[in-house]
Order: C-alpha cells, then structure tokens, then sequence
C-alpha cells in the first residue's frame, strides 16, 4: 500500500519494514489453499467504486453512532439506570434528558434504527468491494500492514457485531443470550475505534479515488462501456477482467435499491394508521385493532406476571418523599384534576406511536405529597421481576405540564396491556421508564 | 529530524503518526473489551464478535459469490451454441435483483419468518410470529413477478426497435 509518498518519509507497496526478512519469507510462502481462490474477476471493483460506498457510510455512520450514544444518555445514566451502568472512562456527559420535542427520543430511536437498517446493504457492498484484499498475499509486508488490518478487525467486526445484535434485538430474537444493552454499547466503542482509525488513515485516499471519476459522467454510461478502473496501488481493480454483467450506475442503484426496500419495509414502525402496516416484516407493523387500547405493546401483563387481584378495587397508589405517606385509590386520583395530552411513547427498539393520554399531573401529585421543587421521583410498578420494573424521572421530566399519571388512553380505561390502573406516560422519555401498573411514587428533594 | 522520521517510517513501513492512530485505536477498543469482562457472558459476546466476522467473510460471501456464477454459468448453458453472441436483453440482472432482494429481506427479517424466538416476541408484543412467513414469500413473489414483467417489456420493445435482430438470432 502507497499510503505517503517518498518525501514523507514513506515506503512503497512493494518495500519491506522491519524485519525485512520475515516479510520477504511470508510472501513466498503463500498457504496452497489461496492459491487456488480463481482470480477475483469483477470489472466493478476499484478505489472509486469502494470510495463512493464509503462516503455514503462516513456520512451516514456518525449519525447511527451519535443517535445510539444519545439514547443511552436517555436512558438517565445519573439515576444508574442507563445499561451497562458502570462504564468507567466510556462515561458519556451526563445532562437531564430534554422533555421538548415530545417526540425527541422517538426522532432519536428512529433515526437509529431505520437509518441502521437502511446502511446494511452499503456496508455489504463495501465489503464485497474489498473482499479480495482479505485472500491478498502476503498480508502484510511490515508492521504497520499488520497493524492495520487487525484495526479492520475491529472495524468490520464492530459493524457485523452492531449489525446483528441490533437486528435481533428489535425482533425480540434474543438468540444471542447476553446482555443487548451492554454489548451494543461495548461493541459501539469497538467499532468506533476502528472507524475514526479507518477514516484517519483512508480519509485522504477516499478523496482521491472519488475526485478520479466524475460521478455524474459514470452515471451515463451503459454496459456496454463498462471497463475496469485503471489499475491502481491498493490491488482492488482485478486484472483479469470478466466481462461486465453490470454497469457501475447499474451496481450502484443496486445498493440504493436495497436500501430504499429496507426503508419502505422499516419507517412504517414510526408511523401511524395505515401507514404503520408497510413495516410488513417487522414486529411493530402490525396492528391490534381499531379500539382506544389497539396500540402497540411493549411487555404484556401476563409476561409481567400482574395479577388482576393486584389491580382491582384493593389497589392503592402509595406516595412517598413528603412529610407524610399517602395513598391514593383510583376513585381519590379521578377526583383529582385531569389532564389530557397527545403524546408519542417510543422504545429503544426504533418504533413509536402517538395516542391521547388522560390522568393527573406528576407536578400535582408532587405537590399534594408536599415535594413542591422535587429533584427526581422513582416510580414502582406492581410487576416483581424485569429489568424495568421501576425507574427515576429527573425534575425536568416530574415538572413538565404534560408528565402524568395517565388512567385513560384516548377516552377510555387503560388495558391490562397498557398498564391498568395506571401508567406514567412523560414527553420524550424512553418507553420503558414509562412505568406500567404503577404502585408506588417517590419524590426525592434532594 | 527528517532522516530520523525517515529511518522510523523505514522500520515500521508508514509514518510514525499512523502508528499513533492505531495505537489509540486498540487502546480504546482494548478498554472496552476489557470492560465487558465484568460480564458473566464475555466469552458469548467475544465469540458473536469473531463469529459475525467469519459468518460474513467465510460464509455469507463465499455463498452469495458462489450463487452468483452459478447463476451466470446456468444462464450461459441454457442458451446452446449461442454463447458468444450476447442475449438482447440479458435475463441476468432481472434474476439477481429479486434474488438479492429476498436475500436481503431474509437475512434482515429471519427471525421473523422463521418463528425464532415466539416466547419472547409474545412476551413483548402480546402477539404470534405467524404471518411473516406468508408475507415474505408474497413479497418474494412480487419482486420476481416485477423483475419478469419488466423483462417481457424490454424483450418486447427491444424486438420492436430492432425487427431484424429476431431472426438474426437464432
């Protein structure tokens, strides 16, 4: 690889580091099984083929990585409650989680998800371009070769290892067994390691390949004036060309293709009404009905192991942190002051979903327990297990006009399903700190 | 200093700041790997991560490549003794789309449409895996019904545009 020139201080594809000897001997000694890999044929591949693939991703990468970042931020790590919880120097600044736009955190998970479904088919086609450097021998002709290809490593491990766990985890697939959470976030590091490397190192050759073809003139030529890129340094351009079966236009609107399709069957898990049943393959396209309850999901009473004893007429709402318990019946909480709001619920997993939410403020119950500048509340639920059986709201989000105790959805009781008797429901939070089958609230002062 | 910098890019075979990119590169993929050892299931999550790797490279690739000149090499044997002369409209991309597509689909959608995982999809969602299959293979359909459709359209319309070539053909 000619990487700097001989000014620089650099040494040629063909020179050797240090030991020259070692690298001398590995290149005669290439394994008998590669030799016999027919020759990558292929007039596509090429550094400017390669390139294109890897703008759309140096674009499109940060924005999956940030958004991913931001939701763990989300997720409230100042409470503990963000996953993986200690996550030594990986912590990430920590600030109260805006409750405006109420549809932040499902702009946010959206983004994530569809646009990380949607770069699937350019990450597989930057790797088809690539693939021959995997069987080129030797494989490294000095220390900083082998160094950087155990950087790809990382870099092409960390995307399949994101790739996979995130496509399982948003299909309730938990085939893997670990913790989603805790790998996601660990292998996002990895990856990014092997990301900002890769773009330091590549970043200079990508412009060049990019500025060695005009695009807009590439996309003008048919098949029959496909030829191979002109043989180049790196040893992506075969040179033992097939003939074309595929224009370069053709390949490329191949790959946006694919992404359009994953596009159209992925953004329905956003949307509502009709809309929402494009999403045809996906858990979150599909419907539960036409009734006030006929919303998605997300843990079903019965998966929470509620008993409808625990919510019927004996159920009592327990408030604490002022200078006195309190409990409320739901007949006490209805005779307080209702408050109605058209809010989205969203979950990690990508998908949301706006209903019109009725119940009492958190503000008011706050201040009925007498905790009128609360720092934080933790809420309960009556679900025993689970890993978000319980969660803290920051005062931001206590304090907000439309934060509430919800009884109803869009004009009648809560289902089972959705959380009876009550639920929290709180603009912009994670769907799942919007705690279901609320027993218990706590507003802490300090 | 320059013959010095020199003499280090000779040893190491690139500059010195590209070392220093990699350095900084493992020590913080190192950091959070370390991290993950905190974990009961680090070996699962170090497997999954060099088992995506060679799942990719070793498998997928080597599958799809392979499916691809099959197809190609099927599509030459079925046109005997008319090989070096190329088809007038060529069937292969009007294959290898709806081919990927379903690829595509499945491999984003599989544990759908296999049923993997029903316990905790019901768990999550209050409902059954069951209609994924069906729709899968209805959008399957569609794809290779679309790609089939268009290629009648362009065999007809190449013939119109050029009448002589039909006989000229065969």
């Amino acid at each position: 690889m000619t990487r700097l020139d001989g000014r620089r201080g650099v040494v040629k594809d063909t020179g050797y580091g240090f030991p020259v000897g070692l690298w001398r001997r590995l290149e005669a000694h290439p394994p008998s099984g590669l030799a016999r890999i027919r020759a990558w044929r292929s007039p596509l591949r090429g550094p400017w083929l390669t390139s294109v693939f890897g703008a759309v991703l140096l674009v499109s990468l940060p924005v999956v990585i940030i958004t991913g970042l931001l939701s763990y931020i989300a997720y409230g790590p100042q409470f503990g409650q963000a996953i993986p919880a200690d996550v030594g120097w990986l912590r990430l600044p920590q600030f109260d989680w805006p409750t405006r736009p109420a549809g932040l955190f499902a702009l946010n998970q959206g983004l994530h998800v569809v646009l990380g479904l949607v770069i699937i088919p350019v990450v597989l086609a930057k790797l088809w371009s690539v693939i021959p450097k995997l069987f080129s021998w030797p494989p490294a002709r000095s220390v900083a070769q082998a160094l950087e290809r155990l950087s790809l490593l990382l870099l092409v491990g960390g995307i399949l290892f994101e790739i996979a766990t995130g496509v399982l985890n948003i299909q309730y697939d938990y085939l893997f067994g670990f913790s989603f959470y805790t790998a996601h976030y660990y292998g996002a590091w990895v990856f990014i390691a092997g990301f900002v490397t890769h773009v330091a190192i590549k970043l200079p050759t990508m412009i060049t390949s990019l500025r060695s073809r005009s695009l807009r003139a590439e996309l003008s030529i048919p098949l029959a004036q496909t030829h191979p890129e002109p043989p180049d340094p790196t040893g992506l351009v075969t040179t033992d060309a097939a003939p074309p079966t595929m224009s370069r236009r053709g390949a490329l609107a191949l790959v946006g293709g694919g992404s359009l399709l994953v596009a159209a069957l992925s953004v329905g898990q956003v949307l509502d009404g009709a809309a929402r049943g494009t999403a045809l393959l996906l858990p979150r396209g599909r419907s539960y009905g036409d009734g006030p309850n006929d919303f998605q999901v997300n843990r079903t009473a019965a998966a929470a192991a509620i008993k409808p004893a625990a919510t019927g007429a004996d159920w009592v709402l327990a408030i604490n942190g002022g200078s006195r318990p309190i409990t409320l019946d739901r007949a006490a909480l209805q005779a307080m002051p209702q408050h109605t709001a058209s809010l989205p619920i969203a979950c990690v997993e990508g998908w949301s979903t706006t209903q019109t939410w009725t119940g009492v403020r958190l503000a008011d119950l706050a201040a009925l327990a007498g905790v009128a500048a609360p720092r934080s509340a933790m809420v309960a639920s009556l679900e025993q297990d689970g890993a978000f059986n319980k969660a803290t709201l920051a005062a931001n989000q206590v304090l907000d006009p439309d934060a509430l105790l919800a009884l109803q959805v869009n004009g009648a009781e809560l289902s089972a399903d959705h959380g009876y008797p009550a639920r929290i429901i709180v603009p912009a939070m994670p769907g799942v700190h919007n705690t279901k089958w609320v027993s218990s609230i706590e507003f802490r002062s300090v | 200093m320059p013959t010095v910098l020199a003499r280090v890019g000779a040893f190491y075979g690139a500059n010195p700041l590209h070392l220093l990119a990699l350095l900084a590169c493992f020590a913080l993929a190192g950091y959070a790997a370390l991290r993950t050892l905190a974990e009961p299931t680090w070996p699962v999550i170090l497997l999954w991560f060099l088992g995506a790797v060679i799942a990719h490279d070793l498998v997928l690739f080597p599958l799809y490549a392979l499916a691809d000149r099959s197809l190609i090499a099927g599509l030459r044997v079925m046109r005997p003794g008319r090989s070096s002369a190329p088809p007038r409209v060529p069937a292969v991309n009007h294959l290898r789309v709806p081919l990927l597509g379903t690829g595509l689909t499945f491999l984003l959608f599989f544990p759908g449409i296999i049923a993997q995982g029903q316990q905790t999809y019901l768990a999550a969602t209050g409902q059954t895996q069951e209609p994924y299959l069906g729709r899968w293979l209805l959008l399957t359909a569609a794809m290779f019904a679309t790609s089939a459709i268009i290629y009648a359209v362009r065999l007809a319309f190449t013939q119109h545009a050029a009448p002589g070539s039909r006989d000229q053909g065969r």
